[in-house]
Parts: structure tokens; sequence; C-alpha cells
């Protein structure tokens, strides 16, 4: 009766992904548990994030890939009208207009276009499949960018990057001509003083800063220099759990979120850092495993999608907090503490749960 | 067919996505491995520097200033000591609105204008992150209501600081000095000393006085915290720590009793007494009057104050025992007397017959002795006594300016008497190549004649004058004079004395020696111009008076000192040592426009010996009258003396 219960409730979730979420899931507790000052209260706040990640991902594990395929209109369409709702009536917080207050609860709609955006350009590619042209793309690119541009209209660059990302992934993997992606990346390159101009001036001043740190050591440059100094001290094998000295002495700002790498890096040292390197490359790779087994379109350009925009998530906030990236506002997977990314991250592996668990569904049916 | 193309497509569409898929892998992978490279790079290759970077982040070393050493008098008097007091200190930069926070503190502990008044010029002259205090001595209320509400006043901190303090107040303060707050030009000289790390957490420094001249003694060695700080700046916890080392203790030569009679007896008046043990080069007294509190400085003077110590007339601030220049009028005489003696010049029974003037020859110009009529018959021993114009205009002639210059140069005339506190002036003695430098003019040989009684061009200090009559009084040996007696270290308490330096040995004939002694005794005995000063002394005493002139007289005009202002009435002049044949004190007196140094310096100086030699101390409320002498005893000559004092010496 219970093995029976336990099979039915593991019957749609990977065991690989399922055990390296839950690890990492164990690391961030304790770095975070470090990062907080030694308080329980950040802790357990996070275990309950991780909980409702944990539940959501067991729910979207369990929805074939089909029923997910016919919500993606809608889930489109409700994503850009609530980004459209933040715009005018969005809170403002700290110069940006990022959250919407529904009464109950704020929340932050970009957040869901990151998966709303590739469910639905996965749908779009998969109905297009083999006719694809040209104009396919064109559109791809138009479903894309209105989301994006509201999501930058906030301004929120990092999430508007990962929407890009997670879209342009989906595009990619449909079989976006070469020749499209490389004048893509030449006009970028080209366009690029225009996107300059486009950026806010403390958007600017990031990349400046990244360039040298120096230059504003105790304003925006200080983040840079004191997470380097972080990762750079803890040296091989790190000052050890509770022993960074940059971290237990506040000298790291915002080290319970973007900046948490930075707290690992300094207590685990390069080993910590390439065994959690490792750790998210299985992720990625079974991500990539589950995308190339995928029976359809919609299965495999999601899937593929999905596995890309984690390992962004990785690159560009560890990038960022070592210092070779621009300081873009990026949380670490899974070990950052945050609801709605952990709550984004939790449905984000049910979706892979649930492609690779329903395959033979797919064949047969 | 149309299946066959969509299986054919399905299965190119699959291959084309796992083609993108490795691609996508192959990036994941360089990336990956670009972080890794970066990790190495932070982590293993600039560890070094990151970990002295994560260091220096967090750890800070905190200065621990030590305790000022103690000013002591040669008796032990505590001149200057250290106590703690609670001062209320404001870091401006921490604070947003700084005249609310003020209003606010004003409401828990009073503020006085004279508060603000300092807060805000000491605000001025420090940096926006450094600690200002705007209320000093608070008192155990007020600084527990403070504490109470501390957490009101972010950047506002309750310290407990040592304060310097001079419990003797205005006693001495040219001798012992000050501290004051330390500014650029000191941190300059820090600097250029290389005792600047010396100093992280001292905010006062030695001003004038030995607090300045042995200002490396007194500050003792600063210790040092070494705490873990986190990004606030707040110390967590102390790594290790080096105790400071209290600065040394300083004994002086002083008699912080003789200090005090001598400044009493000098009242109002302003002048200058330094006295001297002959035998050691020990000063025993140093006044420069008027004087001021020193107390006034530790906090930061206020502006009020400042204005009127710096704009007085009395010129307080001015160390006029040092920096003074007067002419030495007669007390340069008995000088004059040695150089003749010394060169075969009058030695007895030489005399000239006085006519109350001396002319140069082929000159018709009369150089005019005090006495109108003429001393008569005067010899050597009584030109001395009676302050014979005449006698030493003549003298001086036949000597000439430079064998005269020559001879009392070894006094220490025209140099600095290398006592050990700063700010000595050399004073100056008059030569043809001075004047010439000076004033490219050819030396006049009117001006030797009046350098023989110690006018013209001459200047001495009040100092110089005291080191002279001490080498007079020691025979000719001249003995560096110090303030200082020993240095009292703080930890081992091994008292390092001061040694007794000798500067110049010179060669005088005994004989010489003796006239020039029986002259300067008889002075202080009925028939000298200070017969008063010696009276009923019980203790023979070689002194000289002197005049010097503020204001120049012309030719045929005579000199009425009620008619004059009385900033430009004489300066009242005095030396003296006694005992006469044993010598233990000397000193020098100087009170600005007193008049005649028989009657307006003679008397200062009799106390001070009175004091020193036979420990006779003057009443405390002393009647208006100057002169301490017992009137019963007077009698008439006395008074006969006293007639012929009140015109000149």
């Amino acid at each position: 009766m219970i093995s029976k219960f336990l099979s039915a409730l593991f019957k749609h979730i990977d065991s690989v992904l399922l055990a390296c979420v839950l690890f990492a899931m164990l690391v961030g507790l304790l770095v975070l548990y470090s990062a907080s000052g030694q308080e329980f209260s950040r802790v357990s706040a996070q275990m309950i994030n991780m909980s409702v990640a944990l539940v959501a991902m067991w729910v979207v594990a369990n929805i074939p890939p089909q029923q997910i395929e016919r919500i993606a209109i809608p889930a489109y369409i409700v994503g850009v009208l609530l980004l459209i709702a933040v715009a005018l009536f969005g809170d403002i917080s700290h110069g940006a207009r990022r959250w919407l207050n529904i009464g109950i609860t704020k929340i932050q709609p970009s957040e869901l276009l990151k998966l709303a955006s590739p469910i639905m350009l996965a749908w779009y590619f998969s109905k297009r499949e083999s006719n694809l042209t040209a104009i396919d793309f064109f559109i791809a690119a138009l479903i894309l960018a209105v989301p994006v541009l509201l999501i930058m209209k906030q301004p929120d660059l990092g999430t508007a990057m990962l929407v890009t990302a997670s879209g342009f992934y989906v595009i990619f993997f449909a079989g976006l001509s070469w020749r499209f992606i490389l004048g893509g990346i030449a006009l970028v390159g080209a366009l690029s003083p225009v996107f300059w101009s486009l950026l806010h001036d403390y958007q600017r001043r990031r990349i400046e800063i990244l360039i040298d740190p120096t230059q504003d050591p105790l304003g925006s440059g200080y983040h840079i220099i004191q997470s380097t100094i972080a990762i750079g001290s803890g040296g091989m094998t790190g000052k050890g759990w509770l022993n960074g000295t940059q971290t237990q002495l506040d000298f790291l700002p915002e080290r319970t979120t973007d900046f948490i790498f930075a707290v690992f890096g300094e207590e685990f040292g390069m080993i910590g850092n390439m065994l959690l390197l490792l750790l998210f490359a299985i992720i990625i790779a079974r991500g990539f495993v589950i995308a190339a087994q995928a029976k359809s379109t919609f299965s495999r350009l999601l899937a593929g999608s999905i596995s890309m925009t984690f390992f962004t998530y990785c690159f560009v906030n560890m990038g960022m907090v070592s210092g070779i990236l621009p300081v873009v506002g990026v949380p670490l997977p899974l070990i950052s503490y945050g609801g709605t990314s952990m709550l984004t991250l939790g449905l984000g592996f049910g979706l892979l749960m649930s492609i690779q668990t329903h395959k033979r569904l797919v064949a047969t049916g | 067919m149309a299946y066959s193309t969509e299986l054919r497509n399905h299965q190119n569409e699959q291959h084309n996505f796992r083609v993108r898929l490795t691609i996508a892998a192959l990036i994941a992978l360089v990336t990956f491995s670009a972080l890794g490279l970066r990790f190495y790079y932070l982590q293993v290759n600039r560890y070094d520097y990151y970990h002295t970077l994560a260091e220096s982040n967090r750890i800070s070393i905190v200065p621990i200033s030590p305790n000022r050493g103690l000013i002591l008098d040669r008796n032990g008097v505590v001149l200057a000591h250290n106590f703690f007091v609670y001062t209320l200190e404001v870091t401006p930069s921490k604070i947003s609105n700084l005249d609310t926070t003020i209003a606010d503190l004003g409401q828990m502990v009073e503020i006085s204008a004279i508060d603000l008044k300092r807060f805000k010029k000491l605000k001025a002259e420090s940096h926006s992150f450094e600690s200002v205090p705007i209320r000093t001595h608070l008192n155990e209320i007020e600084a527990a209501k403070f504490a109470v509400n501390r957490y009101r006043f972010p950047g506002v901190e309750l310290k407990s600081r040592l304060y310097r303090h001079y419990p003797q107040g205005e006693l001495g303060t040219h001798a012992v000095g000050y501290i004051s707050r330390i500014n650029e030009r000191d941190l300059a000289q820090l600097k250029e000393d290389n005792v600047i790390s010396n100093y992280k957490g001292t905010d006062h420094i030695g001003k004038g006085g030995v607090e300045q001249a042995y200002e490396r003694e007194l500050h003792g060695t600063t210790g040092f915290q070494q705490v873990e700080i986190n990004a606030d700046g707040k110390a967590v916890r102390v790594l290790s720590s080096a105790a400071p080392t209290s600065g040394n203790n300083i004994v002086l030569s002083i008699d912080a009793k003789l200090q005090a009679i001598a400044e009493k007896a000098f009242g109002e008046r302003r002048g200058s007494l330094v006295a001297i043990q002959p035998k050691t080069g020990e000063v025993l007294g140093f006044v420069s009057m008027p004087t001021f509190n020193p107390n006034l400085f530790v906090d930061g003077i206020d502006y009020d104050n400042w204005n009127l110590l710096n704009n007085s007339l009395d010129k307080p601030l001015i160390n006029r025992a040092l920096k003074g220049i007067y002419p030495p009028g007669s007390t340069f005489k008995p000088f004059v007397a040695l150089a003749g003696l010394e060169n075969g010049k009058r030695e007895p029974p030489y005399s000239i017959q006085d006519a109350g003037y001396y002319t140069l020859p082929n000159s018709r110009h009369r150089y005019r002795d005090w006495k109108p009529s003429g001393h008569g018959t005067v010899d050597m021993r009584k030109a001395i006594t009676i302050s014979c114009d005449t006698f030493f205009y003549g003298l001086a002639m036949e000597l000439g300016i430079e064998r005269l210059t020559d001879f009392v140069r070894h006094f220490g005339f025209g140099q600095k008497t290398e006592i050990d506190i700063r700010g000595e002036v050399t004073g100056l003695l008059p030569t043809p190549e001075w004047k010439k430098r000076r004033f490219k003019q050819p030396w006049y040989m009117g001006e030797t004649v009046i350098v023989g009684i110690g006018q013209g061009y001459t200047l001495t200090t009040p100092m110089q004058l005291a080191y002279a009559t001490a080498t007079l009084a020691n025979q000719g040996t001249a003995i560096r004079p110090h303030i200082v007696n020993a240095v009292v270290n703080s930890k081992t308490h091994v008292v390092t004395p001061i040694p007794h330096t000798v500067l110049d040995k010179i060669d005088l004939k005994m004989q010489n020696l003796e006239i020039v002694k029986a002259g300067m005794v008889d002075v202080t005995l009925p028939g000298g111009t200070a017969a008063s000063v010696g009276a009923n002394a019980g203790y023979s005493i070689a002194a000289k008076t002197g005049t010097a002139q503020v204001i120049g007289i012309k030719q045929n005009e005579k000199y009425n000192e009620k008619s004059i202002n009385e900033r430009h009435r004489d300066h009242a002049l005095f030396i003296a040592y006694a005992p006469a044949d044993d010598p233990k004190i000397a000193l020098a007196v100087i009170v600005e426009n007193g008049g005649h140094g028989g009657s307006a310096a003679g008397p200062i100086a009799r106390k001070v010996m009175d004091y020193f030699l036979l420990g006779k101390e003057p009443p405390e409320d002393a009647p208006k009258a100057e002169l301490p002498l017992p009137t019963t005893a007077l009698g008439e000559a006395s008074t006969v003396v006293n007639a012929e004092e009140e015109h000149y010496d």
C-alpha cells in the first residue's frame, strides 16, 4: 500500500534531477545560515520557499506536456497583461516599478514570463513544425520582444536578459539559421553604442564599474571589490563554514541574495567552487539528456531552453560575483534567498520532469 | 510519401536539434571552464593579495594614547597632571542634521554659548569624520542621562578622556608651558621628526615651556590594540594588544613657592624675574608677568578668552624672560668694570673727579651723569656702588668697543644661554661690524661711551641677565641654565638628572672679582643705590640696580616721571646674588615701566632671596606697600637712601 503510494508519488519525478536539486538546496541552506549571521529565521523562511517550490515541481511534473501546451497562449497573454498592469499601477521601489499589489500579496509578473515566454515560443514552433520559414522566426522574435521590452521599461535589466535568453534558446533550438545568429551578433555589436545610449545611467555605471571597480570603491564598485576579496581570500580550501571574515563581519553586501556565491567561495574555497560548478553542470547535463530524448518538438524545445536558462542563471550570477560580468540582479539558482526565483526554478524542474516522465504516453498516445 | 517526408523532416529536425544541443552544451562547458579559470585566478594565483586585503579589511589598529608625564617642581609640588573627564563628542559626518541633534542634546545636558562657539571652531579645524567635543566636564548625572538616551543620538558619543590639568593655574605658565590641540603645523613637524605614528590617538601636544621642550619625554609611547572590525568599523573583538607606556615625569628645578612669592610680588606690574642657582645652573624661579591660565588652552581656547589674552596691552602670552629684550642699563656696569680691571684699566687706587658729565676729546657734547652735580672723587668700587655714569663713560672709551664686547660676551650677552626651553632670543651686543651690517653706517665713538652704562644698542633678556649674574657669582664659571632637574622614568622610576654643563670658564683674577663684589655689596648697604633692599637682610647681598630708558631724552631735557605716560616710564632693573661670599642664588629682575631698579625691582628680589635663603615667606595678605621690610628697624638711613633713589641710580 505504502510502496504503491510512494511509487505513484514518485512516478513523474526524475530521480537524478531531484537528487541534484535537493543537494543544491541543502548547500544553499548551509550557506544561507552562514550568510545571515547564523540566524535561523532566514533559513526557515527559505525552507518554506523550497517546500513550495518542490510542491510546485511535483504538481507540474504530473501534468503531461500536452496539457502544458494548451495553456501556452493563456499563460503568455496573462503574463503580458500583468506586465502592462505593472507599468500602469505597479509599486515603485528602489526607482523601479516591478511589483504588482494584488491585494493578498505582491507579485512580480516578470518572473512568470521566464517560463511563459519559452512555453509560448515552443508551442508556436511546434505548431509550425515542418514548415518553418524566416517569417516564423520574425513572429517568434515579436512574441519575445513584447514582454522583454515591458520588463526593460520597469527597468529590470537582469530579468529582461533572462527572459530574452530563455526565448532565444527556444528560437535557437528550433533551428534559427546560422546566418541570422551570426548576423544578429554582428548587428548587436554594431548597435551596441545605440543600446548604450538607451541604458539608464545606473546601468551604464555598472558596466563601467565592472571594467574598473576602483572607480567607485564606496559606491557601486564596493559590491564587486568586496565579493572578489571574499572569493580570492577563500583560497584553495576556504576559510571554513561560518568562518568567512568578509561574510561574518558584514563586508559583503547582499550576501544572502545575489552575492551569496561570494560567501560560498570564501568559506569553501576553490574546491567548493569546483564542486558546485560540477553540481550545476550535472543538472544542466541532465536537462540536455531530457531534451535529447524528448519525443515532441514542444518538449524538446522547452527542455533545451529551460536547461540553457538554468545554465545562464548560474553563469551570469557567478560571473558577476567573481567580477567578470556586470552586476545585474540575477540570483544564484537554488542557493540565493528568495521565494519567487525558487518557485520559478521549481516550476522549471517540474516541466523537465514532466517531459521526461510522459514520453511513453506521448509515444503511445 | 507525405508520411515519409514528414518522417524524414522529423528525423532531420531531431538531428538538427541534437547538433544544436551539442553546440549549447559546448558553450556551457566553455563558459563554466572560464568560471573555473576565474576561480583559479582569484583563489590560487592571487590568493595572497586577496588574503591581505581581507585581513586589512577586518583588522584595524586602534591606538591607545599614553598618559602624559607629570610635571613637578623641585620639591614635588604638582604643576601639571591628568585626570579623567567625561566629554560629549560629535562626529559630524555621521549626523544628518547637526543643528537638530545639538538642540536635542541641549535639552538633556547644558550646552552653553561658549561650548557651542568652541565646538564650531574645533569642527572647522578638523575633518568631518573626526569626533569633536561639544561639552566637556560632564558630571555623573549628565553622563548617566546621556547614556540612557544614547540610542537617540547616533554619531554622538560619551567619552572618558584624560585631561591635562594645571593645578597651580597661572603659576609659572611660561616655564611649565601648556598643551593644546595638535594643528596642521604640529602634524607637519611630527611627520618630519618621524614620530607621527606615536601620535596616533593623541590630540594634544606641548606648546611653550617644558611641555613643549620635553614633549618627547612627557608624551610616552602609544599602545596599540589590534581589533577585528565589521564593515561599520565597530570593534568586534580584540586580537592582540600592546599597552601604552606612560610619559616620563619631569622634575623641575623651579621652586613653586619661590615662583609664587615672586609672581605675587610683581602684583599688577609687568616684568620678569629669573633666579638661578649659580653653582648648578638650576633655574629656581622663572617669572614672566602677567602670566595666564594654561588650563584655558587644554580644551581649545574659546574666542573671547583668546582675544582677551592676545589683544591685551600687557601681552601676557609673551615669555618675557626669554623673549623680552631690554637695555641692561646700569646692571651692565659690573661687567664693564670687570672688563676694565681684567684689561689693566682703573685698578685701585685709580679714581676720577666726577663733575657730573663726560665729554669726548674735541667734542662739546656732554654725556651726563644721572646726578647733575657729579659724585666727586670716584674709584672703581664707589663707581659701582653709586652707579657713577661718568666713570663708566670714560672706561668704555678707553677699553674700546671691541675689547669691551669681547669680554662681556663670555658672560652670555648677545647670545643664547642655551636654557632647555625654547623660544629664547639672542639679545644684542653691538659691535662696529654689526652696525655696518645692520645700518651700513660706521661706528661712532659716542656709541661706545653709552655702551659703558648699558644703553645704546645693547639689549638683553632677563634670562641673559640672570645667567650673566650667576656666572659672575660663580667667579666666571658659566653653567648652562636648566629649568628641568631630572627625568623620572615612568616604568622603572629611574631618575635621570640633567647634567650640569660648564659652558665657559672665564679666566678672572680673584682680586678683580673682589673689587666688583665689594662694590656690589655696597649697593645694598647704606649709601648704595639699593640700600633699602639690603636693610636687615641677615645675609650679604651683591647687587646692582639699573634703569632702562623707554623713550629717548634730548640734550638739556629733564626726565620727569610724573609727566610721562605710564608705559613710557623707564624700566626698572635689578641684579643680585646672595649670600655674597657663597652665592646660592643669583637673579635678575625687570619691572617694566617700574621707574627705578632699587625701589621697584629690588624688593621683589629681596622677597625671593629671603624665601630661598631664610625660608621666610611674606605675610599672606601683605599691605599695599610693596616693601616687606620691617619698618621699625629701618631708621633714618633708609629714608635718606630712598631720597637719593627717588631720582636716579
